[in-house]
């Protein structure tokens, strides 16, 4: 009853500044994580991500222990492990999935050891593995918008060099694009989104919102553009229904806002037009 | 007179243990069609991707047309190579389709900054009326079929506007139907544009009657080389396969074309 009330008339809690402020980190984050998500989906590098997302929070805890900021600490370990892994995979030295798993565990581990050796109180290390979009701050929208607007910037510019790299990456090399620094590039975006949306959704959710909306789009449609659009508004209502029901239910905001994108996944999956058999009619049996 | 478009001296290429190119010099003038023939491990690929700057030299040069490969101007190169290579696993749920990928062919020399012209998707849309593909242009890439993936791929070669024309096996792993439409359409390429043509197979039946030289490998390196008539006999063959090889004699696929 109490929640029929609330989802009927009162809006009054959007009237709060930290509710504002979590709308707008949603709607940047969402963009953003599943612009990125469509290149990892369409690329098949989800692990890839799922590293570079470890090891932004293990950055992010250096930051916290020896008392630098954060998001630097963040930024630096999630473009290392970007810039290791890509050649590692890249020159088949050893198998990709060894070396990301290499590279997921040291990060996982670093992260676990930076936690352990921290003094004190462990409440903000714990915000970035859970995220806490409610309490982000003015600082974090901008960086998040900015961010925002850089990686839309550049998917607009670059597209044709995107498109052609992440469908296909070899013969985008052999007709002469640059598709070895686009592949890095993309795998720097990704770094990058995840270390803006690090404070909201934190290091342990984040890669949810990068992977569901992109990969629940990729369900949906053969053209790159309308899964673009299709991944950002899944996003983005991901964000949004996550706070939502955070509110209304008054359970975990980041918990809420994964589990809203994985929903919206099933979904997708389920009503899939790719997964249906067209063009076929049971032709009866003669005689 | 007439330079070579393609000179290749003392070219050697590794893989890490394994000698893939051993001291390889051969040179092609302009509008040859040159078949490579030799087993799996001759190192013909390998061949190819020196001549288009992705196979690294451990030793000797290059030079492909009037330019010495250095590592710095492969990228500009390879924007007048046509490169088809065999039929890969492509992820049917992939998004974009024929049409989006031939014209993928283009965006080298259109250069960063710069969208298609109306004028290169009619280039696009003639060059997969050539190839046959034009009722398929909406379908996405990965719903194709092997010989019709490999005509979308000399499609996008084509719209290239290549200098040199690199085939590494275009009909390996498709029904022998499909082979004769893509060989006779290679066929037809060459005789229509005059490009210079690279054709990598390991399987003689699919050798196109065009071929004006033929360039038999063998471990790494140029076994023999000579006019298709003085290499195509059984006894060379038979060495250069380690096996006994009759010659095709089955509705002589490779020279009736």
């Amino acid at each position: 009853m109490d929640i029929l009330t609330s989802t009927g008339m009162d809006f009054s809690i959007l009237q709060y500044h930290f509710m504002q402020n979590a709308i707008l980190a949603g709607l940047f984050a969402g963009i953003t994580c599943s612009v990125v998500g469509v290149f990892v989906v369409t690329m098949h590098l989800s692990f890839i991500g799922v590293c570079i997302a470890h090891a932004a929070f293990a950055g992010a805890l250096l930051g916290l222990w020896l008392g630098f900021n954060p998001l630097i600490g963040a930024l630096l370990f999630s473009l290392a492990s970007a810039a290791i892994i890509g050649p590692v995979a890249d020159r088949g030295e050893l198998n990709p999935d060894t070396s990301i798993g290499i590279v997921f565990s040291l990060m996982l581990g670093l992260a676990f050891l930076f936690m352990g050796l921290m003094p004190g109180a462990k409440t903000e290390a714990l915000n970035l593995f859970w995220g806490s979009i409610l309490t982000v701050n003015q600082q974090d929208i901008i960086f998040l918008a900015v961010i925002t607007g850089v990686i839309g910037g550049l998917v607009a510019i670059f597209y044709k060099e995107i498109q052609a790299v992440i469908c296909h990456r070899q013969v985008a090399l052999a007709v002469g694009i640059p598709a070895t620094i686009v592949f890095y590039g993309l795998l720097f975006s990704t770094s990058v989104t995840i270390t803006a949306s690090l404070q909201s959704i934190g290091g342990l959710l984040i890669y949810s919102l990068i992977l569901n909306p992109a990969a629940a789009a990729y369900q949906l449609t053969y053209s790159l553009k309308r899964m673009l659009l299709i991944a950002v508004a899944f996003g983005v209502v991901s964000c949004w229904a996550g706070l939502a029901a955070s509110y209304l239910l008054d359970i975990p905001s980041g918990a809420a806002i994964v589990i809203t994108s994985a929903i919206i996944f099933g979904l997708a999956t389920a009503l899939s037009p790719k997964r249906k058999v067209k063009g076929w009619h049971q032709v009866p049996l003669a005689g | 007179m007439d330079n070579p478009v393609i000179k290749i001296q003392d070219a050697v290429v590794s893989y890490r243990e394994d000698v893939a190119l051993q001291g390889v010099s051969m040179e092609v003038k302009r509008g040859e069609f040159i078949g490579i023939i030799g087993p799996n491990g001759a190192g013909k690929t390998t061949l190819l991707t020196v001549i288009n700057g992705l196979g690294k030299l451990v030793h000797g040069k290059a030079w492909v047309l009037g330019s010495c490969l250095n590592g710095r101007n492969t990228s500009n190169l390879r924007k007048r190579i046509g490169y088809v290579a065999q039929v890969e696993n492509i992820d049917p749920r992939l998004p974009i389709n024929v049409r989006e990928t031939v014209m993928v062919g283009c965006y080298g020399r259109l250069g960063l900054f710069h969208r298609p012209t109306q004028a290169q998707w009619k280039t696009v849309d003639e060059v997969l009326e050539m190839v046959g593909l034009a009722h398929l242009a909406q379908r996405p890439i990965g719903h194709l079929s092997g010989g019709e993936y490999q005509r979308a791929a000399i499609a996008r070669a084509l719209v290239q506007q290549p200098d040199i024309f690199l085939l590494d096996e275009p009909t390996a792993s498709i029904d022998r139907k499909a082979q004769r439409e893509i060989l006779s359409l290679i066929q037809l390429i060459h005789k229509e544009y005059h490009t210079t043509t690279l054709f990598v197979t390991h399987d003689l039946r699919t050798l196109p009657s065009t071929c004006q030289r033929l360039i038999l490998m063998k471990d790494g390196k140029i076994w023999q080389q000579g006019s298709p008539e003085s290499m195509l006999k059984e006894e060379v063959l038979t060495q250069l396969y380690g096996a006994p090889i009759s010659m095709p004699t089955e509705a002589a696929p490779v020279w009736t074309y």
